[in-house]
């Protein structure tokens, strides 16, 4: 289990690197933390012509904040993120999650930005993009785009990046003082691909239920608060047209009927946030 | 930029446990191979080479990180620890290495490794790590004999020993 | 713990090495057509590629222990079996380059249907594996003891369990490891590998490599990286690679990878049974009558059928029953071969025998405890002899399991489900006694024959046990024995058992666990399986320092004018037992006797080295009467758990869980303890996680540890262990095997906490959220339509529906409802007959598949293209060949294909049907429905099964979607999806970084 041969490039600017993706387009993969990539070229299921290591690109190395988001920079590990002061304060949602992606011990490699463009449907972060309306800023040598979560995940592992594009970072809003998030996956064993994965943003007034794991991608509902009955009569309603894929762990229909339940589970913790406040 | 062709060796100097390395290395050839193979420090063991079993982990940097998803041109100028860096042979075994053994916390040896330099990071980082922590951390890697249980006795062990060490 | 340990991996390698990787079959079941390697032979660094035909032309099929037409080589010759079966071997100068020659041998399969549950493949329905064979029925055994008909026809309750216990296996981190070379002037093939016995497979190996026993120098590492029965695995490439070795003139090893080892290894036995109980009104065991169905895979390969054999004198548990019958059947499917496996034939018998005592008490309104107690073997009965012939050596096992309970142990746990109970939470209690064997009888395998085929054969019986002592001139000691350790802690033991008798520290003692055929004592029952270890291979040891004792004491004795039975060995010193001044250091005696031989007692004897070579006597070959005492020594042990399940998830967690062992004379109560956590950690893998999944079609889908799943330190709560020891009366120290126990107990443990809670029956395993919540589901019998009561729909249904003995229909690739199917529809403005000739023109057909490199239409209605096919970065080259057949002309078509590539292969059916609808617009339109079934085997199954349906669902749509667009052409001009579409797949796609494990 040993990968095809490639090339390996290392860029010490951000421009080298879209220069050689400009002439390399889709021969060249590129590399942040390799948690993924590194195995699938292993395995020979990927087999580039170049590998572009994007992960000493001090340019991509940052996390900055504002009022409405936080930007995180394409080198910027998993591991970087979780220890980011901030973290709690900005993106609770984000703190929630990020110990159930990989183990420790990938997270160190793993980059943030890296798991969003492995779009995997069963992946935490890639549901915290969609869940949050965050972006991604996308950069080829012809210039920027951003690019809403809706618009960057276009299916099961696949994104809108083009082949001459990278990351350049994702923007995570940052929600109000009013909001609660709430987060919590049903895994076979800790830090598995989770069988569905369940998030929450609300305030007082609405809520947002992001579910992972179940269609190809991460699917966002929203709803207005009212009495648990309703609300989880209108959830069961809306998952109900979602197509859940099979696999040798468990039925699509298993993997869509546990949102209902896991989404209460959520709405009562809201409940409980909101009330305590 | 740094652009190494797919068909030739390059240089590569990296710091093993401390010592400056010079080898060639093909764009392709796994950091596990580099270790086992060109330098000959085979203490790094490959169980799954898709980063799973954690047999291969090895400190990049001062972090505990898989050895088999990372490539030997990737740690040029980078430092590593091995297994073979926590206590060179002249020296008495670490705290945590004695305490696996008296807490029977490795049969077949062959996760051992891996699961020192996680550990070792872990104590050293995280001196109030509680048990689910270790559990968690643990849960990177995979050993089929133990149990898991010795080596979280042993652990644990360790954390309590350094927070008396530290009271008084 | 430094990194200095010796695994097979580790070890110097001798100059001009190779490297060899394997071409595997990604087919379950093919014809094998042809293979051409010359590309690969041509790609530079590569010094050989040897196929099936050319090794076997050099060696020898392995024998196999029932005698019947299936011969089974390490290279596949003309037909693959199952999906990793080794087709090719690439020699190169390195693994890489060897892996970059894979992917260039063309191989040319026609696949045949495959046989995947054994409920199929003992019908007359299923297609045979090994024609020679004339079915897929290998062999076929009825037994019965006692008289089972008289007490099942007069039983006031007969009481039925129907059990499918899953594959599942070891896997131990470390994988196989051959390192083989040829001397032609010798003829002679020394061998490095991982080997862990039964060194029975010696004479397998020598025979397939064509050479005497003696031209087989196997030697074992100092250290392995776990075995449990697993590493048994490697001789079939000791084989390939020795016979490669011969062939390129060279050196060659070959590391096993984790893909090659889940998918072609090797897996414990998947097996049917149904059990049937007779019980009177109180719930007393009459009588047992046992179906069993094993599936050994591809190949009956040595030892199986032994995994059916090994539990044959033990199939009453730990109850005192003496009417037995058994009905015995093995067949081959199309799945890997079976294999040694930590519990070896155990977790089958027990799981049906445990499930059936629980189901009895319900049925009997006994409590569960009760009735186990009521039929334990009694204490006063011990020796026992079962019905089928294992003669129980020592127990208590009704005071192990009042121990077990205690006085507050089990009420506790009772208190805590009354507790949770009433807080609606959903909370089982579990328990299972299990009599665990050791010290395999080399002649119970023999039991499959009948009486008078064995009275021709001749009796096997017996299993030799060897170790060495040998005390130098400067009277320090080193021991070794043939017991091949995989950690368990061999060398501690055997130098603290040494030590004891010598008088000196263990740490003096040096071990060497390193085996070598050539030089070393071994027997065919060596190694290290069976849980002999502690039973006999360090009884053995005891006796040879016994011998040396008794020699350095002959000498002692003299010196010190004493009679030999009053020394004393202490401290490194034989004293007088009267007066301890009176003494002599050891090392002193030690050099008199290689010094001066001529001066010592006659019953010093000469030299000082001593190799025991010993057997239980009690372990005769089987009588006429088929009664075999297959095992040496019998434990006993008594588990009970709580399980705490989610009722909503279907989660099962274990609570906590209590096991008692009576492993007689503990040599080292902390390696023993190590021993059952160990097992306990596997069997509670193979309760809740672990799985080797087989689609419909014999693919093999659980081909990376994301997909088979070892617990984690997160999944395996904390052991209470308890020892009850009554040694046996048989074994030199007393002891009796137990580092099997808890793989045999733990699993129906489980299983009895999970239906306890649910109250429900539980007739499978693992036990994972998508089972458990299939079993609420089904139990509140309110599941929703489409809710499927299975936990993993990729896999083959009969393995769902015990007792599912029935015939299963032909499993063809490309039948309609394998596999993973689909449906959707899709409206395109153009009228059906626009749509319709889109379809049939080659030209527009070539331009809507996605990234085609090559078209050809060969005749009518069946096309060939080279395609670029993939989802996300997972892309590959594919060879696809496809007929399209009208159905209904102009408004139904048929199509059926195949593709193979590097990545695996795929075949599949769709239907598409086409409709006239009125655009709002008032335009015509076409309505398009299509239903497809595809199934994908080969690498990309055994590794990307987690997001295949995905994938398949992804492709499709691709591929309807451009038809759509095709069709329609003022779309594209609107740049829409379609021209994306194909912009993309002409070219791969790329996304930026990466990430998660």
């Amino acid at each position: 289990m040993k990968p095809a041969r490639f090339d390996y490039a290392c860029p010490d600017t951000l421009d080298e690197a879209l220069a050689l993706l400009a002439e390399e387009g889709p021969a060249a993969r590129v590399m942040a933390g390799g948690q993924s990539l590194a195995a699938m070229l292993n395995m020979r299921l990927v087999e580039p012509r170049v590998v572009l290591d994007i992960s000493r690109l001090h340019e991509l190395a940052y996390i900055t904040a504002n009022d409405l988001y936080v930007e995180v920079g394409a080198a910027v590990t998993q591991r970087e993120l979780l220890a980011w002061p901030a973290l709690a304060d900005k993106l609770p949602l984000i703190a929630q999650m990020l110990p159930h992606v990989g183990h420790t011990q990938t997270r160190a490699r793993g980059t943030v930005c890296g798991s969003l463009a492995h779009a995997d449907p069963s992946s935490e972060l890639p549901l915290a993009l969609a869940l949050l309306n965050g972006e991604v800023v996308l950069q080829s040598r012809t210039g920027i785009r951003t690019l809403a979560a809706r618009a960057f995940h276009t299916g099961l592992m696949t994104t809108a990046v083009e082949p001459f594009e990278l990351i350049r970072a994702v923007r995570f809003p940052v929600l109000g003082d009013a909001a609660v998030t709430a987060f919590t996956e049903v895994s076979q064993r800790h830090g598995d691909f989770a069988l569905t994965a369940v998030a929450l943003t609300g305030d007082r007034r609405r809520i947002r239920i992001g579910v992972a794991g179940v269609e190809d991608r991460p699917k966002v509902l929203d709803l207005l608060w009212r009495d648990d009955a309703s609300l989880q009569d209108e959830i069961q309603a809306k998952v109900s047209t979602m197509h859940g894929s099979d696999d040798i762990h468990a039925s699509g229909a298993y993997r869509r009927d546990l949102v209902p339940h896991l989404a209460m589970r959520l709405i009562e913790e809201a409940r409980d946030a909101l009330s305590a406040r | 930029m740094r652009y190494l062709r797919a068909d030739a060796a390059h240089p590569i100097a990296v710091t093993i446990n401390g010592r400056p390395y010079a080898v060639q290395a093909e764009p392709r050839l796994l950091l596990t191979d580099l270790l086992r193979e060109v330098i000959g420090l085979t203490g790094t063991h490959t169980g799954c080479e898709h980063g799973v079993c954690g047999a291969c982990t090895v400190h990049i940097e001062g972090i505990p990180q898989r050895a088999c998803l990372t490539y030997a041109v990737q740690v040029d100028g980078r430092s590593i620890t091995t297994v073979e860096g926590l206590a060179p042979s002249a020296a008495p075994l670490t705290a945590l290495q004695s305490a696996f053994r008296e807490h029977h916390a490795l049969q077949c040896g062959f996760c051992t490794p891996g699961l020192l330099m996680s550990l070792s990071h872990l104590v050293e980082s995280e001196p109030d790590a509680d048990e689910a922590r270790v559990r968690e951390v643990l849960s990177g890697h995979l050993c089929r004999c133990t149990g898991y249980q010795g080596i979280v006795d042993a652990t644990m062990d360790v954390l309590a020993a350094q927070r008396r060490d530290g009271a008084t | 713990m430094r990194g200095l340990g010796q695994y097979a991996d580790d070890l110097a390698v001798p100059r001009a090495l190779t490297h060899a990787a394997f071409l595997r079959s990604p087919h379950a079941h093919a014809e094998l057509r042809s293979v051409d390697a010359t590309a690969a032979a041509a790609h530079p660094g590569i010094i050989a590629v040897l196929t099936g035909p050319e090794l076997a032309a050099i060696g020898k099929p392995f024998i196999t222990g029932v005698k019947t037409d299936a011969p089974h080589y390490p290279l596949a010759i003309d037909r693959v079996r199952y999906m990793g079966e080794p087709v090719a071997v690439v020699i190169a100068t390195s693994r890489y380059v060897a892996e970059d020659a894979l992917e260039l041998i063309e191989v040319d399969y026609a696949p045949l249907p495959a046989v995947v549950t054994p409920g199929h493949a003992a019908t007359d329905q299923s297609v045979v594996l090994h024609p020679g064979a004339g079915s897929n029925v290998l062999h076929e055994r009825q037994f019965r003891y006692g008289d089972p008909e008289a007490e099942f026809a007069a039983a006031a309750h007969v009481v039925t369990v129907d059990t499918v216990y899953p594959r599942n296996a070891c896997t131990p981190i470390e994988c196989n490891v051959v390192q083989a070379s040829f001397h032609p002037g010798e003829q002679l093939y020394d061998v490095v590998a991982n080997f862990q016995g039964p060194y029975t497979l010696h004479t397998v190996m020598a025979r397939s490599l064509g050479v005497p026993g003696n031209r087989l120098r196997l030697r074992t590492p100092p250290d392995s990286g776990g075995s449990f029965g697993v590493k048994q695995s490697v001789f079939p490439y000791v084989v390939a690679i020795g016979l490669a070795a011969r062939l390129v003139g060279q050196p060659v090893k070959w590391v096993e990878d984790r893909l090659e080892h889940l998918s072609a290894a090797t897996s414990a036995t998947n097996r049917v049974t149904k059990l049937r109980g007779a019980f009177d009104v109180h719930g007393t065991l009459l009588a047992l009558d046992y179906d069993q169905l094993e599936d050994c895979g591809a190949y009956l390969r040595a030892p199986e059928p032994a995994t059916l054999y090994r539990m044959h004198g033990n199939m009453t548990g730990a109850y005192a029953v003496q009417n037995l019958a058994i009905h015995n059947r093995v067949v081959v499917t199309n799945k890997t071969p079976t294999g040694l496996n930590r519990g070896f034939g155990g977790p089958q018998v027990y799981f049906p025998l445990e499930r059936l005592m629980d189901k009895a008490a319900a049925t009997l309104g006994v409590d569960r405890v009760e009735i186990r107690r009521r039929n334990l073997v009694p204490a006063d009965a011990m020796p026992y002899r079962t019905a089928s012939g294992a003669l129980l050596d020592s127990g208590d096992y009704a005071h192990s399991l009042e121990c077990a309970l205690g006085s507050e142990r089990h009420a506790s746990l009772l208190e805590r489900q009354r507790e949770r109970r009433a807080a609606g939470r959903l909370y089982g209690i579990g328990y299972a006694a299990v009599v665990e064997p050791s010290v395999s009888n080399m002649g119970y395998i023999t039991t499959l024959m009948t009486p008078a085929e064995r009275e021709r054969a001749g009796p096997k019986n017996g299993a030799l046990a060897t170790a060495t002592v040998n005390v130098d001139p400067a009277g320090s000691v080193t021991v070794h024995a043939a017991s091949i350790p995989q950690g368990q802690g061999h060398k501690t033991v055997l130098a603290q058992v040494v030590a004891d008798v010598l008088g000196i520290g263990p740490h003096d003692i040096v071990v060497l666990m390193d085996h070598d055929t050539g030089k070393d004592p071994w027997s065919i029952a060596s190694g290290n399986y069976s849980s002999r270890f502690a039973a006999v291979v360090a009884g053995a040891a005891h006796r040879a320092a016994l011998t040396i004792r008794a020699r350095i004491a002959a000498i002692a004795a003299a010196d010190l004018n004493v009679p030999p039975v009053e020394l004393e060995f202490r401290d490194g010193f034989i004293s007088s037992r009267h007066n301890p001044d009176n003494r002599v250091p050891l090392a002193r005696t030690a050099a008199k006797a290689h010094w001066s031989p001529l001066a010592i007692p006659a019953a010093a004897g000469a030299g000082l080295r001593e190799t025991a070579t010993w057997t239980m006597p009690e372990l005769t070959e089987p009588d006429a009467q088929d009664r075999v005492n297959s095992s040496g020594a019998h434990g006993f042990i008594f588990d009970l758990c709580g399980v705490e399940i989610d009722a909503v998830t279907g989660q099962a967690k274990v609570d906590r869980y209590i096991t008692m062992h009576d492993a007689g004379t503990l040599l080292n109560p902390q390696l023993a303890d190590g021993q059952v956590r160990g097992a306990f950690a596997q069997g509670l893998g193979a309760a809740l996680l672990e799985s080797f999944e087989y689609q419909a079609d014999g693919s093999f889908a659980s081909g990376t540890l994301a997909d088979y799943l070892p617990p984690t330190a997160c999944e395996v709560p904390d052991l209470e262990i308890l020892h009850d020891p009554h040694p046996s009366p048989l074994t030199p120290l007393g002891a009796k095997g137990l580092g099997e126990g808890n793989c045999m107990s733990t699993p129906v443990c489980i299983a009895n906490a999970v239906a306890d809670a649910l109250q429900t029956s539980v007739d499978t395993l693992p036990l994972n959220p998508a089972r458990v919540h299939a079993l609420m589901q089904a139990e509140r019998g309110g599941a929703d339509d489409d809710a499927t009561p299975t936990a993993a729909p990729g896999s083959t249904p009969e393995d769902q529906l015990p007792a599912a003995l029935h015939p299963a229909p032909e499993t063809a690739a490309a039948d309609d409802g394998h596999g993973m199917t689909g449906e959707g529809s899709t409206t395109i403005r153009a009228a059906p007959d626009a749509v319709w000739s889109c379809l049939n023109n080659p030209g527009q057909l070539r331009a809507l598949l996605p990234g085609c490199k090559a078209f050809e239409q060969s005749s009518d209605g069946e096309y060939r293209a080279e395609l670029s096919l993939g989802v996300g970065p997972v892309r590959g080259l594919f060879d696809c060949r496809f007929r399209f057949t009208p159905v209904v002309a102009g408004a139904q078509l048929r199509i059926d294909g195949g593709a193979t590539g590097a990545l695996g292969a795929s075949s599949g059916t769709a239907i598409i049907r086409l409709d006239d609808v009125l655009q709002p617009d008032g335009a015509s339109g076409t309505r398009l429905d299509y239903r497809y079934s595809v199934t994908l085997t080969g690498k990309v199954a055994a590794v990307g099964g987690r997001l295949l349906d995905g994938a398949s669902r992804t492709l499709i749509g691709q591929m309807i979607k451009a038809l759509a667009s095709a069709a329609e052409p003022e779309r594209e001009e609107r740049g829409t999806w379609a021209s994306r579409l194909g912009a993309g797949l002409r070219s791969r796609w790329s996304d930026s970084g990466d990430s998660e494990s």
